[in-house]
């Protein structure tokens, strides 16, 4: 995955700085509830949504049981529609395929569509490095690209920021990356998305080449389809004579007929609509254009590798898990150092980076494992089980393996627990109400400690043969 | 019917009342409840934190325990839900090594998994035990106190206990049951990382005790200790004057004990 | 080994002796029939798009009335388009995409009429595919405002039976209204880089 986020610190220390900011706190609470409650409403209108559900889940496991069929499937289908199909392992090879196809049409200039797979290589770094500039286009992607700004959720990456800070990073900004923003730009929405509408205008009639994402690729007819709201995505995916997509390997639908499940279990999990704005849907070659996909592991096929962990690539990127996670609402997605926030980051950034830096084994830990993100999945990925897998495979502190070894050893017999009671009731006066001393500083912090009663639960059962006596 | 209390380590340490409260409540209702000595712990922190070899151990620990009950009666949704949702996870990883690839993690055909079987369907959530075993709503308790509920997140999305503990509430005499704003939402405890992520753990309680004292209740009740030792550990801090009790406390209470 | 090779070879060790994974369809796959045609008009509006049920005799005079209202001169018409949804139309300047027309000259068109492929009841959902009367991908996109009729028996109920009905091998443009971004606040705003107003005529 992209190394911009290398060196981060764990997600504890990330998550106490991103809460001291208010204003983001304010911004993150207001839009996740705004989304949370527009998603359960169209949710509930639907009857059968259980059994769309089981069904997305299924297809999506059948996907991947079969992925290399599947995928061969797919090549065959893009190639004889007159698409070019390329495989890439890593990302830094999927850089060199994208880099190579750019230059070979002469063109400097990309546009592209909000995709986050090319996020997750680095692509846009990778082609400014051989002089090549992309150009995000969709409306929050363009406030993060001109903000120099990191994305901090996987639908709307510039969350975090509110109406008056976005009109700031128009009015500061767009002049550096074309068609600068009108002096009297004010901070109405419709103003600022007027004014993305001017800025790219332009550059949408006249850029060559488009990069996008996919949400889905249809194995058996080689179709690909992208999901969107603003329009930029049919701007690149038609109007440039080249067009390349990236897509991770784990995109796939065996069928047509399956996109009758995903068309209705994405845009209502995702925008909290019943369809999203516009939703393009392409084969091959189309209307002249010149076409080229790459199809991307990165890390894919060893998370396919782990029977629990692997449901995380059921995926469809629709951040539902996001918007009902408590721990995102409050800390928001730059803490979690991945292109990949929320719950869902938290189980795929260490699958597919490996759990070797601090950060990325602190992921795993960053869940209350309340449950929230299972319960709104449209595909049904168990966040809590693989966080509870990934723990028991994460690297361990010594102060905290021999803490929960000992507490192992005294709950491994009632005598022993019998004992421990005992001691904490005989120096039950020496507990500190307010200030525990080591680890259980982090207790005591904000929070009293409950007084040891006189006698254990057990003791007194023994005592008064189960209150009878 | 065998009818056995799972006290959980945490009541049987810091919070006996709710043990003794779950006991004069089932003798009331005409239960007679053991309580199998051989109980520790169910295994949640230890599988929870990464520990799973431990939790194993202590599972098998309480499967063995529990073993030949007709029911087992746990005080603790979390803990409850460790038994039901987690064990038959643990152990369908323990099964055969290709069990539960695609499909819901479920199967194997270990002594391990036998056990599950057999005993995790016998395990309830207090307030299961109380509607769907002895099939009833009012416990003919007293408790003249504003009380709100806090739901928390393993008896409502683990356990599905859904609106049964506040069904008994409504039920208790002179109890004026107060909704709690942003019920559903975590409280922020979740075991261990109460501590590994305290700053979060206690933005997100901050948050809900907010929602508590908006209330105007005297009591927040919850059916899980553990989440009650968290809000009331705050509570208490901030000197809100709100009391914290377990679901079984103030369904024992009754007016002639007053 | 090629790239290719690496990865499916990775792919079959990583799910050998997974169990095979059975599919259950249990979910509707088929809509109300009775108020078909109310529901699409209204989960249109619920868009912010302009909707108008007609009789089809009055096709010609409502799409007249639309263009004049828009004051729509110009406008971009596909091949295919039945001529007599123009009929009524005095003094409008057409633009036929034959030979292609340039981008700039679709973003100085004032608009484009189309037909459409289907209509879905439940979502509100206008789909393209480049079928007569409806033209390449960017005769919809370029120009601000779009004018599209839709017939009462193109309209099904729900998702899978526009998934039935479509082909996959066109190329396709599902439209739920104007163009929108919810990337401010999470508020949901119409009209970006699409067409920023979407009429559509629906005929009995």
């Amino acid at each position: 995955m992209s190394g911009t986020f290398l060196g981060m610190p764990s997600f504890p220390k990330n998550a106490e700085k991103a809460l001291q900011d208010s204003q983001l706190r304010y911004n993150l609470r207001k839009a996740t509830h705004t989304i949370r409650a527009k998603r359960a409403t169209v949710v509930e209108e639907l009857p059968d949504w259980l059994e769309l559900r089981a069904a997305g889940k299924a297809i999506k496991d059948e996907t991947l049981r079969h992925l290399d069929r599947y995928l061969l499937q797919v090549e065959e289908a893009v190639t004889k529609a007159g698409g070019h199909v390329h495989w890439a392992s890593d990302a830094d090879e999927a850089n060199e395929i994208v880099t190579g196809l750019v230059r070979a049409t002469g063109q400097t200039e990309v546009v592209k569509v909000k995709s986050m797979v090319t996020q997750e290589i680095g692509l846009n770094e990778a082609l400014a490095k051989e002089g090549i500039t992309a150009y995000e286009t969709d409306l929050a992607e363009l406030i993060v690209q001109l903000g120099d700004d990191w994305p901090s959720h996987i639908l709307v990456p510039a969350i975090h920021r509110n109406r008056s800070e976005i009109r700031e990073i128009f009015l500061e900004h767009m002049a550096e990356w074309g068609r600068p923003a009108p002096d009297d730009l004010g901070d109405d929405p419709r103003m600022l998305a007027d004014a993305a509408r001017l800025h790219l205008r332009e550059r949408f009639l006249s850029t060559k080449v488009g990069i996008s994402g996919a949400n889905f690729v249809i194995a058996e007819t080689g179709t690909l389809v992208v999901l969107e709201s603003e329009g930029n995505g049919r701007m690149c995916l038609t109007l440039p004579e080249t067009l390349i997509s990236v897509v991770g390997i784990e995109k796939l639908l065996p069928t047509w007929r399956d996109l009758e499940v995903f068309l209705q279990l994405l845009p209502r999990s995702s925008t909290g609509e019943r369809m999203n704005p516009y939703t393009s849907m392409w084969t091959g070659a189309t209307e002249g254009q010149d076409f080229h996909l790459v199809l991307l592991d990165n890390g894919r096929t060893k998370v396919l590798a782990d029977e629990i962990g692997r449901q995380a690539l059921r995926c469809i990127r629709c951040s539902a898990c996001l918007n009902v996670c408590p721990v995102y609402e409050r800390v928001g997605g730059h803490a979690y150092g991945s292109v990949y926030p929320g719950p869902i980051g938290a189980i795929l950034t260490p699958q597919l980076r490996g759990m070797e830096s601090p950060l990325d084994a602190s992921l795993p830990y960053a869940s209350s494992l309340c449950g929230a993100c299972y319960d709104v999945c449209p595909v049904a990925i168990d966040i809590p089980e693989v966080l509870v897998h990934l723990r028991s495979k994460a690297p361990h502190g010594p102060a905290e393996r021999l803490g929960l070894k000992a507490a192992g050893w005294v709950l491994d017999k009632p005598v022993r627990l019998e004992r421990a009671q005992r001691l904490a009731t005989r120096f039950r006066g020496l507990v500190p109400k307010r200030r525990l001393p080591g680890p259980g500083a982090a207790w005591t912090d904000t929070r009293d400690v409950p007084p040891v009663p006189e006698e254990s639960f057990r003791d007194w059962w023994d005592r008064t043969e189960g209150g009878s006596r | 019917m065998r009818v056995a209390l799972f006290v959980t380590c945490v009541n049987d340490t810091l919070f006996p009342g709710t043990g003794k409260a779950v006991v004069t409540l089932l003798r009331r209702l005409g239960c007679e409840v053991e309580f199998p000595a051989g109980q520790t712990c169910c295994g949640q922190m230890h599988v929870n934190t990464g520990y799973r070899d431990e939790g194993v151990r202590l599972a098998r620990q309480f499967l063995e325990v529990f073993s030949g009950y007709d029911a087992v009666v746990v005080p603790s949704g979390s803990c409850a839900a460790m038994v039901r949702e987690q064990y038959p996870k643990l152990a369908a990883g323990m099964g055969a090594t290709r069990a539960g690839a695609f499909a819901s993690a479920h199967g194997g055909h270990s002594p391990f998994a036998e056990a599950v079987a057999e005993v995790t369907p016998k395990v309830y959530d207090l307030s299961e035990f109380l509607v769907d075993v002895l099939g009833t709503t009012d416990v003919g308790a007293y408790f003249p106190h504003r009380v709100t509920y806090h739901p928390t997140c393993h008896s409502l999305r683990g356990l599905r206990v859904g609106d049964r503990p506040t069904r008994l509430l409504q039920n208790v005499r002179g109890l004026e049951l107060t909704p709690l704003p942003g019920a559903d939402e975590c409280c922020g405890f979740g075991g261990t990382f109460a501590v590994k992520n305290a700053a979060v753990s206690a933005a997100m309680c901050a948050d809900k005790v907010g929602n508590i004292v908006a209330t105007g209740a005297e009591v927040l009740c919850a059916a899980d200790n553990s989440c009650l030792m968290h809000i009331g550990g705050t509570l208490s801090r901030l000197r809100t004057g709100v009391r914290v009790m377990h679901l079984a406390e103030i369904l024992a209470s009754t007016e002639a004990e007053r | 080994m090629s790239s290719r090779d690496q990865i499916l070879s990775r792919i079959r060790s990583a799910v050998a002796g997974a169990p095979e994974v059975e599919i259950s369809r249990s979910y509707q796959t088929s809509g109300q029939e009775a108020g078909r045609v109310e529901l699409f008009a209204e989960r249109v509006r619920d868009y912010r798009a302009i909707v108008h049920v007609v009789p089809g005799d009055e096709l010609a005079a409502t799409v007249a009335r639309a263009l004049s209202g828009r004051g729509a001169r110009r406008v971009v018409v596909p091949g295919g388009l039945p001529e007599g949804w123009l009929a009524a139309v005095p003094g409008l300047e057409r633009l036929r995409d034959d030979p292609p027309l340039s981008a700039a000259e679709l973003d100085a068109a004032d608009g484009v009429i189309t037909g459409c492929a289907a209509g879905i009841a439940e979502t509100g959902t206008i789909v393209l595919d480049a079928g007569p009367g409806q033209g390449r991908r960017a005769l919809t996109l370029v120009p601000d405002y779009h004018l599209c009729v839709v017939s009462a028996d193109q309209i099904v109920g729900g998702v899978p039976e526009a998934v039935a009905r479509l082909d996959p091998v066109r190329p396709q443009t599902w439209i739920s209204g104007p163009s929108a971004t919810s990337d401010i606040e999470l508020n949901r705003v119409e009209g970006v880089h699409g067409p920023r107003t979407l009429e559509v005529i629906i005929t009995r």
